[in-house]
C-alpha cells in the first residue's frame, strides 16, 4: 500500500518537522511548569532539588482549600444541571425531521460557544448585580447558574452525537410492548445513551472547572474559585505553589480525559 | 405500524423538552446581552453604574473623543488603535497557528490508525487544559528570568535578558500558544476525511508537491481551514486573560479595554457599547463563515 | 452512581460545614493583610475571615457600589472615605461597640476625611514614592522626573502602580499644582507629560513587591511599605521621596452598609485596634499604623527603615490627598483612562 512505497503521497516536505516542533512547543512549557512544581527551592526557574514542599504548602493554604472546594461544588452542580438540561434538549431536537424554530433553538443552545466570554461576563455582571440588590441573595447560586448555562453546549454536543448514531428500533419495540414513554426512556433510551451523557457531563465538568473570566466578573465576596485565585496570584507573585496547583488541576483534567476516551471508545 | 407509534411518542411538540435548557440560556447568557445593549444608550453614573436617562454618549465615545481641555471633537484614535491592535494580533495569531497547525493536523491524520488516537490525545490535552495554566506556562518562558532568556544567556547568545514580557510580542506568543489546539482539531477533522488517492492522481499528472498542496489539498480541506480560523480568531479578538497577564496592563486588547470601562474607567455605557461592537464583529465573522462554508460544501 | 452521589454529598458537606461558625468578608488591597493576624483572630473568636483582593480604590468602589457585593469590611484610602459616605455605602460606627477606639493615636482621632472617626478606623498609612534598583540606575531617586521622563537606564524598565490619584497627583505636584486642582493648564501639562512618558514605561501593574525583589522591575512608582519589603529581599532597591511633592495616604477600615456579619465586623475592628495586633499588621505589610502603643511590638528593623522614617529634608513634600469634587474626579478619570488605553 501507499505506506510501503518509497514515495509516500501522505508526506509533504517539512510537515513532519513542523508537526514535531509544534508538539515540543506545546509541551515544553507545560513540562517545565510541572517539573518546577517539584522544586525544592523558592524559585519558579532555579532548581533546588526534588521536593513535594509546594504541594504541602498549597494543600495547607486555606485560601487554596476553599477555592478548590468551591470550584468542585460549582463544577459538580453545573455539570449535573447542564447535562440534565442538555439531555432533554438533545432528545427534543434530535432524530426528528426539520421543525419550526429549529435554527433559533440551535443558535440559543450553542450561543455560549459563539459570544466572546468577556461580553457574557460583562452582561452577567450588570444583570446579576441588579438581581443581587433586589433579592439580597449573594450565594454561589449565581456562579452555578452562569456555569450551567455556558456548559450546556459542551454537554449537548456529545449527547446529540450519540443520539444521532442510535437506532430507534429498540425504542419502537419497547413501545410496541406497551411500555410507557417514561419506561421506554428509563429502560431503553437512557442506558443506550449513557456513554454520551457521561461524556457530556465530563466535558461540562472540565469547562466549569477551568472558567476564569465569567467567574471573575460574577463572583461575590469570598467566592474565589481555583482559577480566579490563581489569576490573582499570577498578577502578583510567582512561587512554585502556583505550579503545584496548576499541576494538580492538570492531572485532574488528564484523568478525566482518559476516562472520557475510555467511555466514548466503548460505543464503537 | 410502528411508525405511527413512534409518531405518538415523539409528537410534534417533542422540542418542548429543550425548553428548560433554553430558559436557562436565555436567563443566564442570551438575555443579559440585551441588557448590555440597553446600558449602552444610558447616561453614565458617578464612579460607576448608570443613570436611567437616554444618552448617545456611550456610542459617541466609541468612535469620537472630546478633548478634555479644549472640548474639540476628534476621531477616537486611541480606541481605534486598540481595536486595530486586537484585530492585527488576532489575525497574526490565526496565521501563526495555521502555519504550525496545518502540518501538525496533517501529521496526525497520516499516522497509522493504531497510533493516531495517541497523537490526537496529545493535542486534546492542551485543548482542555485550563487557559490560565497555559498562559502561566508561557509566562515562565518569556519572562526576563524565564527559560528562554536564561537559555540564551547560558549559551552566550545574549548578555542581557531580552525584554519580551509586557510587549505585544509576548501577547502574540501567548495567544498563538494558547489557541494552537483550536486550529489543529478542525483541520484534523477535515484532513481525516480526505481521500489521499487525489494526491496520487495529482502526482500522476506531474504536479509538484507545492502544486498538489495548493491546488488539491488546500481547496478540499478549506472548510476545516475556515472553521479553525474562526475558532482561533474569535477567542483571540475577545481575549482577556492572556493580554492581561502578558501585556502588563499597558498593552490592551478590546477585552481589557471593555473591562477597564467597568473598573477604573468608570464608564459603563461606553463599556456596554464596546461590548456590543465586539459582539457585532463576531456575529459578522460567523455569518461570513456560514455563508462561505455552505457555499463550498452544499451537503454539510 | 450511588457512590458518585455519596462523593458529591461529601464534597458539599465539608464545604458548607466549614461555614457553620461566624464568618467575615474583608475586601482589602492585595498583599496587605497579615495572615498571622487573621489566624490569631480566628483562634480568639472562632470567626473565619475571607479576604478578597483589589488593586485600586476605583475597582473596590465599583464592586461595592454595584450592590450586594457580600463584603462586610472595606479599606478605602482617606480621599475615598467621603465618597463612600456620600453614596450611603457605609454604616456609621457605633463607638460603644469598639472599646479599643481610644487606642487610636491622637493625631488620627479626628481627621478631615472622617470627622470624629464616625465611619472608619486606621489600618495603615504611608507614602507614595519611587522605588529604584540601584544596580540599574544609580542617580538621585528623590524626584518624580524618574517616571515622568525616565533616564536612559530606566527606559522600558519602570512600572507604574495603577492607582489613579497617587500617580496623577504626583504628576500634578511635579507641575507645581495642588491636589485636586482643576487648573486646566496644569492638567494639560500633566496629561501631555504622562502620555509622552508612557511609551517609556514597562507596565502599569501591581504586584510590585515581588517584581522589584526579583528584578522584573528596575524601578516603580510604589508605596513605601511595599518598597521596604522588596528591599529586604533585594538590598539594591532604594526608596525615593520625590522632592517636587508626593502623596501620603491612610487606608482605613470601614463597615459597609449592606454588611451581613456586623457583629463579627465589630469584633474585627476592635481586634485590630489592640496595639499588639496593629503591630502585626505593620510587620507584615511594612507600613505605619495609627494605633498608639503599637511601637513596642513593632519589628526592630522598621524603627530605622529609610522607607518608614521619612528624612527631615523630604518630610514637608508629603501631602495628604483631599477628596476632590466630582468635576475634578471626572477630569482625572478622563486623563487616567486616556493614559491606560
Amino acid at each position: 500500500m501507499a505506506k510501503q512505497r518509497a514515495f509516500d503521497v501522505t508526506t509533504l516536505p517539512g510537515f513532519t518537522f513542523i508537526a514535531i516542533l509544534s508538539f515540543v512547543l506545546l509541551y515544553a512549557p507545560i513540562a517545565t511548569l510541572v517539573i518546577y512544581s517539584f522544586n525544592g527551592g523558592n524559585s519558579v526557574n532555579q532548581w533546588g532539588g526534588f521536593s513535594l514542599q509546594w504541594y504541602v504548602v498549597a494543600f495547607n493554604n486555606e485560601a487554596v482549600q476553599d477555592a478548590a472546594a468551591r470550584s468542585l461544588i460549582i463544577a459538580v452542580w453545573a455539570s449535573v444541571i447542564s447535562t440534565v438540561l442538555a439531555t432533554m434538549a438533545a432528545l427534543g431536537t434530535t432524530r426528528r425531521g426539520k421543525f419550526k424554530g429549529q435554527t433559533v433553538i440551535y443558535i440559543i443552545l450553542n450561543q455560549p460557544l459563539m459570544v466572546p466570554e468577556i461580553v457574557t461576563a460583562v452582561a452577567l455582571l450588570i444583570f446579576f448585580s441588579s438581581v443581587k440588590v433586589v433579592t439580597g441573595y449573594t450565594g454561589l447560586g449565581y456562579l452555578i447558574l452562569a456555569h450551567s448555562a455556558f456548559c450546556i453546549p459542551f454537554a449537548y454536543l456529545p449527547i446529540k452525537a450519540r443520539l444521532e448514531g442510535m437506532d430507534t428500533a429498540m425504542e419502537t419495540a419497547a413501545a410496541d410492548l406497551y411500555a410507557t414513554p417514561w419506561q421506554t426512556f428509563r429502560y431503553v433510551t437512557l442506558p443506550l445513551l449513557l456513554p454520551g451523557v457521561i461524556a457530556g457531563a465530563m466535558l461540562a465538568f472540565i469547562i466549569s472547572l477551568d472558567n476564569v473570566i465569567i467567574t471573575e466578573f460574577v463572583k461575590s465576596a469570598g467566592q474565589d474559585t481555583l482559577p480566579t485565585y490563581m489569576l490573582g496570584q499570577l498578577r502578583r507573585a510567582l512561587t512554585p505553589e502556583v505550579n503545584a496547583i496548576s499541576t494538580a488541576l492538570l492531572a485532574l483534567t488528564v484523568l478525566i480525559l482518559i476516562v472520557f476516551v475510555f467511555v466514548t471508545k466503548k460505543r464503537e | 405500524m410502528s411508525q405511527r407509534r413512534r409518531q405518538r411518542t415523539k409528537g410534534a411538540n417533542g422540542w418542548l423538552l429543550s425548553t428548560p435548557a433554553l430558559i436557562l440560556l436565555v436567563f443566564a447568557a442570551s438575555g443579559p446581552l440585551l441588557i448590555v445593549a440597553i446600558y449602552s444608550v444610558l447616561e453614565k453614573g458617578d464612579y460607576s453604574g448608570v443613570r436611567w436617562i437616554l444618552s448617545g454618549d456611550g456610542w459617541f465615545r466609541v468612535l469620537f473623543e472630546r478633548d478634555i481641555f479644549d472640548q474639540t471633537v476628534s476621531l477616537a484614535d486611541a480606541n481605534l488603535s486598540i481595536f486595530w491592535r486586537s484585530v492585527k494580533l488576532s489575525v497574526a495569531t490565526t496565521l501563526i497557528t495555521f502555519a504550525l497547525g496545518l502540518p501538525t493536523a496533517w501529521f496526525i491524520a497520516t499516522r497509522p490508525a493504531k497510533v493516531r488516537a495517541f497523537w490526537l490525545f496529545l493535542i486534546t490535552i492542551p485543548f482542555w487544559t485550563n487557559l490560565l495554566i497555559r498562559t502561566f506556562a508561557i509566562m515562565e518562558v518569556v519572562r526576563n528570568e524565564g527559560i528562554l532568556n536564561t537559555a540564551l544567556m547560558n549559551i552566550g547568545l545574549i548578555s542581557e535578558p531580552i525584554q519580551i514580557m509586557y510587549t505585544d510580542t509576548a501577547v502574540l506568543i501567548g495567544m498563538a500558544y494558547v489557541y494552537l489546539p483550536l486550529m489543529v482539531l478542525p483541520l484534523y477533522a477535515a484532513i481525516d476525511r480526505f481521500d489521499f488517492r487525489l494526491i496520487e492522481a495529482g502526482y500522476d499528472l506531474y504536479a509538484s508537491r507545492w502544486q498538489v498542496l495548493r491546488s488539491v489539498i488546500l481547496p478540499i480541506i478549506k472548510p476545516g481551514i475556515i472553521a479553525g480560523s474562526i475558532l482561533v480568531f474569535i477567542p483571540s479578538l475577545g481575549a482577556y486573560v492572556t493580554p492581561r497577564l502578558l501585556g502588563g496592563g499597558k498593552n490592551m486588547m478590546i477585552g481589557n479595554f471593555i473591562e477597564l470601562q467597568f473598573g477604573q474607567g468608570q464608564n459603563w455605557p461606553l463599556g456596554a457599547a464596546l461590548s456590543t461592537v465586539l459582539l457585532l464583529i463576531v456575529l459578522v465573522s460567523l455569518v461570513v463563515y456560514t455563508r462561505v462554508s455552505s457555499r463550498d460544501n452544499p451537503h454539510g | 452512581m450511588k457512590t458518585y452521589l455519596l462523593a458529591t454529598a461529601a464534597v458539599f458537606g465539608t464545604a458548607f460545614g466549614a461555614m457553620a461558625e461566624g464568618e467575615l468578608n474583608l475586601f482589602n488591597w492585595g498583599n496587605y493583610t497579615s495572615p498571622e493576624l487573621l489566624e490569631k483572630f480566628t483562634e480568639q473568636t472562632g470567626i473565619t475571615v475571607t479576604v478578597t483582593d483589589y488593586d485600586s480604590n476605583t475597582t473596590a468602589l465599583t464592586k461595592v457600589e454595584a450592590g450586594a457585593s457580600g463584603f462586610d469590611l472595606v479599606v478605602p484610602s482617606a480621599n475615598y472615605i467621603p465618597v463612600y459616605v456620600r453614596k450611603g455605602l457605609l454604616t456609621e460606627l457605633d463607638h460603644s461597640r469598639i472599646p479599643n477606639i481610644t487606642n487610636i493615636a491622637p493625631e488620627w482621632k479626628d481627621v478631615p476625611w472622617d470627622p470624629m472617626r464616625a465611619h472608619s478606623v486606621p489600618w495603615q498609612w504611608g507614602s507614595v514614592g519611587i522605588a529604584v534598583n540601584t544596580k540599574v540606575y544609580s542617580g538621585d531617586p528623590n524626584t518624580s522626573e524618574l517616571f515622568l521622563d525616565p533616564p536612559e537606564e530606566l527606559v522600558g524598565k519602570i512600572n507604574i502602580v495603577p492607582e489613579m490619584n497617587d500617580v496623577l497627583n504626583m504628576a500634578i505636584f511635579n507641575a507645581g499644582g495642588e491636589a485636586c486642582t482643576e487648573d486646566l493648564t496644569i492638567l494639560k501639562t500633566v496629561r501631555d507629560r504622562l502620555m509622552a512618558a508612557k511609551p517609556k514605561w514597562l507596565s502599569m501593574d501591581y504586584g510590585t513587591t515581588d517584581k522589584l525583589s526579583s528584578g522584573d522591575y528596575a524601578a516603580s512608582v510604589n508605596w513605601n511599605g511595599s518598597t521596604m519589603r522588596a528591599r529586604i529581599n533585594n538590598p539594591d532597591v532604594v526608596y525615593g521621596y520625590p522632592k517636587e511633592g508626593y502623596p501620603l495616604f491612610m487606608d482605613s477600615v470601614a463597615l459597609l452598609a449592606d454588611a451581613k456579619n456586623v457583629d463579627e465586623a465589630y469584633q474585627f475592628i476592635n481586634f485590630i485596634l489592640e496595639p499588639e495586633n496593629a503591630a502585626m499588621i505593620s510587620s507584615f505589610a511594612r507600613y505605619a499604623n495609627g494605633v498608639a502603643g503599637s511601637e513596642e511590638f513593632m519589628p526592630e528593623d522598621m524603627k530605622t527603615a529609610p522607607e518608614i522614617v521619612t528624612p527631615a529634608e523630604f518630610a514637608a513634600a508629603g501631602k495628604f490627598l483631599p477628596t476632590c469634587d466630582q468635576s475634578a474626579v471626572d477630569l482625572y478619570t478622563a486623563i487616567w483612562t486616556e493614559l491606560l488605553k
